[in-house]
């Protein structure tokens, strides 16, 4: 018993699988709107819009968390924005937003002529390396998150599912959107110094994926998706002090053998339903 | 009888593009109405503004405030692999006056009592991707229906379904009728759906004709509504459209047209 609590009397294991655990259920959390909207690539791409936002933010003196978070947010809700047209795929306005953003941040450094903030933990992040106050952010985020989708959870499902028929039926979708945005600029500000934007990009998808494989129900796949990015959390990091991994890939390949397993199971479910039911659609 | 929405001189647009021009239209209640016109005559459109999704940039559209409206829109704009059971999918319209995320007691007891209305009562917990097109076009009545409305705005009810889903889909929606909800309805059916309508407005992107079909499906408001020109015959008392479909070859042979007549091939 005390091998396996070994770790935990180190403040630094502490704090990571914590953040780790946090960071797992919040992406989990708001990655469901995420995948279902076919925005996958988002998280991806708002980290590198980010990029913009904490060059622009050095060049003037701001904190970082200021500049990013308000350079995130613009950008989330310009893509939100451009994806509403149907001629342009959310794919393509992620693609179009993020890349001139990060392009804006680069060329601010071009000019500045310097840029001292180490991007090497950005992109791939530093679990290990947290501190009390990283917690707690994420800590923040994370209820705040649960506290949003809980208050306006049949707004945003409606917003996800049938937008048109939402805002017909008096749901501010342009609302919703703009909560969305927040959520994703808040989840991936507070985050990405702290995991990297690799596995943040990770773990807003594959526990979606996974509880989407396992459930037909929207509820049950919310709390799936939930479920597993905390598991994915605790047990990556977990697992990463015995086997000596670096900790942010092992939380992501541990949620991908999850998928793995999410994918046979489904599979062998769908070769036992009636032939019918996995026929059934539209005319 | 008051009126449930009346447009006066509206016109709206999407961009540049005005989608809607001049519109003067009002429904009553009871009212049950088709709109037919080509694909982009704005149809959609003028549900949408009905139900107050859509604001004119001229003119205005006067709704009586204590009216529920419900939507139906085209199963085809549907995402089937999204991850809702029917129960789950009907209870969506219900997002006022709760705020905790799960469905009330009474809910449930409306979604219920409204998917046995429409007899799908046991398919609640069934994936709305593993039902029949007819059942499907029922769920998402189903939801318009839990708000209760007085006006329900349908969006293409029967498109895509086979004749027999189509005779089903448009039995319900006269039964709807026949309890009193004001239906307002969009199609490109002109024989099998806008013939059998009490009243139908011919629309593209300005009203063309409205009234009864046998006074509006004429040659020359289906010539004016559609661009083309189509034959009408008369069957039982009821207006017939026949829509000549014509070979390359046969099409060089057809007769110039004169005003007002319409040349065919020999």
């Amino acid at each position: 018993m005390d091998t396996l609590l070994e770790p935990f009397g180190y403040a630094f294991f502490r704090n990571g699988i914590a953040v780790a655990t946090l960071a797992g259920a919040l992406c989990g959390l708001v990655g469901v709107y995420v995948v279902l909207r076919g925005m996958s690539y988002i998280g991806h791409g708002l980290s590198h819009a980010i990029f913009g936002g904490a060059v622009a933010s050095y060049a003037l003196g701001l904190s970082f968390y200021v500049g990013a978070g308000l350079w995130g947010l613009v950008s989330a809700v310009l893509i939100l924005l451009i994806a509403r047209r149907r001629s342009i795929g959310a794919d393509a306005a992620i693609g179009v937003v993020t890349t001139a953003s990060f392009a804006v941040g680069v060329v601010i450094i071009s000019v500045i002529g310097s840029f001292t903030r180490n991007f090497e933990s950005v992109l791939f992040g530093n679990v290990l390396g947290v501190d009390t106050g990283d917690v707690l952010i994420v800590a923040a985020v994370t209820v705040a998150a649960g506290a949003a989708v809980f208050l306006r959870y049949r707004q945003l499902l409606f917003t996800t599912f049938d937008p048109e028929v939402a805002d017909v039926s008096g749901v501010s979708t342009a609302r919703m959107d703009i909560l969305l945005a927040l959520l994703l600029t808040a989840l991936i500000t507070v985050c990405m110094s702290v995991l990297g934007v690799t596995l943040i990009a990770a773990m807003l998808v594959i526990p979606p994926v996974i509880g989407r494989l396992l459930t037909d129900s929207f509820h049950k796949m919310l709390w799936i998706s939930v479920g597993v990015g905390t598991f994915c959390g605790f047990v990556g990091v977990y697992l990463s002090y015995y086997l000596n991994w670096a900790s942010g890939p092992a939380v992501v390949l541990t949620a991908a053998v999850l998928f793995v397993v999410a994918y046979a199971v489904s599979s062998v479910r769908r070769r036992s339903l009636p032939e019918a039911a996995l026929d059934a659609h539209v005319g | 009888m008051s009126d449930l929405v009346r447009f006066e001189r509206v016109t709206c647009r999407y961009g540049r593009e005005p989608v809607l021009v001049n519109i003067d239209l009002s429904l009553a209640e009871g009212d049950f109405v088709g709109v037919v016109g080509p694909s982009g005559s704005g149809k959609t459109t003028l549900l949408r503004a009905m139900a107050g999704a859509v604001r004119p940039i001229a003119g205005r559209i006067v709704r009586d405030p204590k009216v529920a409206v419900g939507y139906v829109p085209q199963v085809e704009t549907v995402n089937w692999y999204f991850p809702v059971t029917v129960r789950e999918a009907v209870l969506m319209s219900r997002i006022d006056g709760r705020v905790v995320p799960w469905a009330s007691k009474q809910d449930v007891r409306d979604a219920d009592e409204v998917l046995d209305r429409l007899g799908i009562d046991d398919l609640g917990s069934r994936h709305i991707r593993e039902l029949s097109g007819g059942q499907q076009q029922r769920v998402f009545i189903a939801r318009a229906m839990l708000r209760r409305p007085r006006l329900l705005l349908m969006d293409e009810p029967t498109s895509g379904v086979d004749v027999r889903t189509r005779h089903d889909v448009m039995h319900l929606i006269h039964e709807l009728h026949h309890e009193g909800l004001a239906i307002v309805l969009t199609t490109h059916d002109l024989n099998g759906i806008a013939a059998h309508l009490p009243k139908l407005v011919c629309l593209n992107r300005e009203v063309i004709a409205t009234g009864r079909p046998k006074d509006v499906i004429t040659p020359d408001v289906l010539e004016r509504t559609y661009g083309a020109p189509l034959e009408v015959l008369q069957h039982g008392g009821m207006p017939v459209v026949v829509e000549h479909y014509l070979e390359p070859e046969e099409e060089r042979k057809v007769v110039p047209l004169r005003e007002g007549h319409h040349g065919h091939p020999a």
